[in-house]
């Protein structure tokens, strides 16, 4: 099997778009991802042992069960239930979702390395729960946790071809029709690969520089 | 429900398929580990560089990429893989990259002192690894190890997609047939999650059973 110029340029356009739309699917699913990990991390210290113990298991349940299957229960059983999604949408949630039972990992961690001290600083001070978080803890606790979300986000990136399967037609997606109609993988699946290794190896540069600078900022 | 129950010999048959794209999966990827591990701690640059291209080039594209890649691509050159062969390649290469990390970092981790007590007994390199290095790494590499099945587990799910008649491969079957949804994929994401707690147990149990007697656990432990 030759590589076939023709064929690897009349496909780039499609990928182009397909591109687009894996980019988009990453940024909001990895918003998603933070967000809801910070909000389970916050939970997750919850003085009430229920609601600590439902959690765990909730996310260890979401942990332990493939991205794939997720999105088919999502993709298919929702619309049983009369709730009507995008694929795009649907996808999104899922991935989310999934990652945030990660990423609320991270931010259990950077949390609990902010010393003690801090915390009864801001009892003495009298400030509220709001204000201790946002004032307090959150400032500290951030900086650190920035490397590895940054990771978890080049992971979402390279988890993005599973929404191919629940219709999205992003970067894989769009590859596959244009191999299925010509019956040539050699140069969409290859294109592919190289579009992905474009941008998550000088990604995973990036993260690794980053990660370096957060430790000598703190040594320093 | 007892629609989807009816379906029992071929959710035994894909469960007992997963199974093996996971165990096949996990000892090619222990293998690779090691050698791609050894081979990023090597004298030789030309090494080195080697085991750099393979980790960049699987770490950095996407599973599914991969596996397609193998299954589709591969043949025009003459490489035929059944679909099993290539979701176990697939899967094992992939976590292969992952577990060279690990097992790169856990031999990074082990104590200069015991490099220099190697020499001082005037040991070989392949004796030295054998006997002092590597058995002290191997508990610190245990708990990502596990972590790292978990996703192997997961990513076999993926392995549907190339044709391969796994759990996730069956359930879709019996959607189409039954026009059931919730209940087949319900009943399937609760044996993943069987199979992997069983799987995290066990690893809890070897990382146990490794790290008697030893301090050096805590280097590895979170």
């Amino acid at each position: 099997m030759e590589w076939n110029w023709d064929h690897a340029f009349a496909v780039l356009p499609q990928l182009a778009d397909g591109l687009v739309v894996t980019i988009q699917a990453t940024i909001v699913a990895s918003l998603l991802a933070y967000v809801l990990g910070l909000g389970i991390a916050i939970l997750k210290m919850s003085k009430s042992k229920f609601t600590r113990i439902s959690l765990y298991w909730v996310t260890e349940f979401v942990r332990r069960t493939p991205i794939l299957v997720q999105l088919y229960v999502v993709f298919y059983v929702l619309p049983d239930f009369g709730i009507f999604l995008e694929a795009f949408t649907c996808g999104v949630i899922v991935l989310g979702i999934h990652f945030s039972t990660y990423t609320s990992e991270v931010f259990r961690a950077g949390i609990d390395n902010v010393p003690k001290g801090q915390w009864e600083a801001a009892k003495s001070l009298n400030y509220s729960p709001v204000q201790t978080w946002k004032n307090v803890i959150l400032p500290q606790a951030i900086p650190p946790m920035i490397p590895p979300l940054a990771n978890y986000l080049i992971t979402m990136f390279k988890e993005t071809p599973l929404l191919a399967a629940i219709t999205v037609v992003e970067l894989f997606r769009a590859a596959d029709q244009y191999s299925n109609s010509h019956y040539t993988y050699l140069e969409p699946m290859t294109l592919v690969g190289i579009f992905f290794l474009i941008v998550s190896i000088p990604s995973a540069m990036l993260a690794m520089k980053l990660e370096k600078k957060f430790k000598q900022a703190k040594t320093a | 429900m007892n629609e989807v129950l009816n379906f029992y010999p071929i959710l035994i048959e894909g469960t007992i398929t997963t199974i093996q794209l996971t165990v096949l999966g996990a000892i090619l990827a222990l293998v690779i580990s090691f050698i791609v591990g050894l081979a990023r701690i090597s004298k030789f640059k030309s090494v080195r560089v080697i085991a750099i291209i393979y980790l960049e080039f699987f770490r950095g594209s996407s599973a599914l990429v991969q596996m397609f890649f193998i299954y589709f691509v591969l043949p025009m050159w003459g490489i035929y893989f059944d679909a099993l062969t290539a979701g176990v390649v697939a899967c094992g290469l992939n976590v292969g990259a992952y577990g060279s990390e690990v097992v790169r970092g856990a031999i990074l981790a082990v104590g200069k002192e015991q490099h220099e007590a190697s020499q001082a007994l005037n040991y070989s390199v392949f004796k030295k690894y054998r006997y002092v290095i590597i058995p002290q790494a191997i508990p610190i590499m245990i708990p990502t190890f596990g972590n790292l099945l978990i996703e192997l587990l997961k990513l076999t799910a993926v392995a549907s997609l190339i044709t391969i008649s796994d759990l996730t491969f069956m359930a879709q079957i019996i959607r189409v047939q039954t026009a059931l949804t919730l209940e087949p994929f319900l009943l399937i994401l609760v044996i993943y999650f069987v199979i992997a707690s069983i799987l995290v147990k066990m690893v809890d149990l070897i990382a146990k059973k490794f790290s008697k007697g030893r301090n050096i656990m805590t280097a590895g432990d979170k």
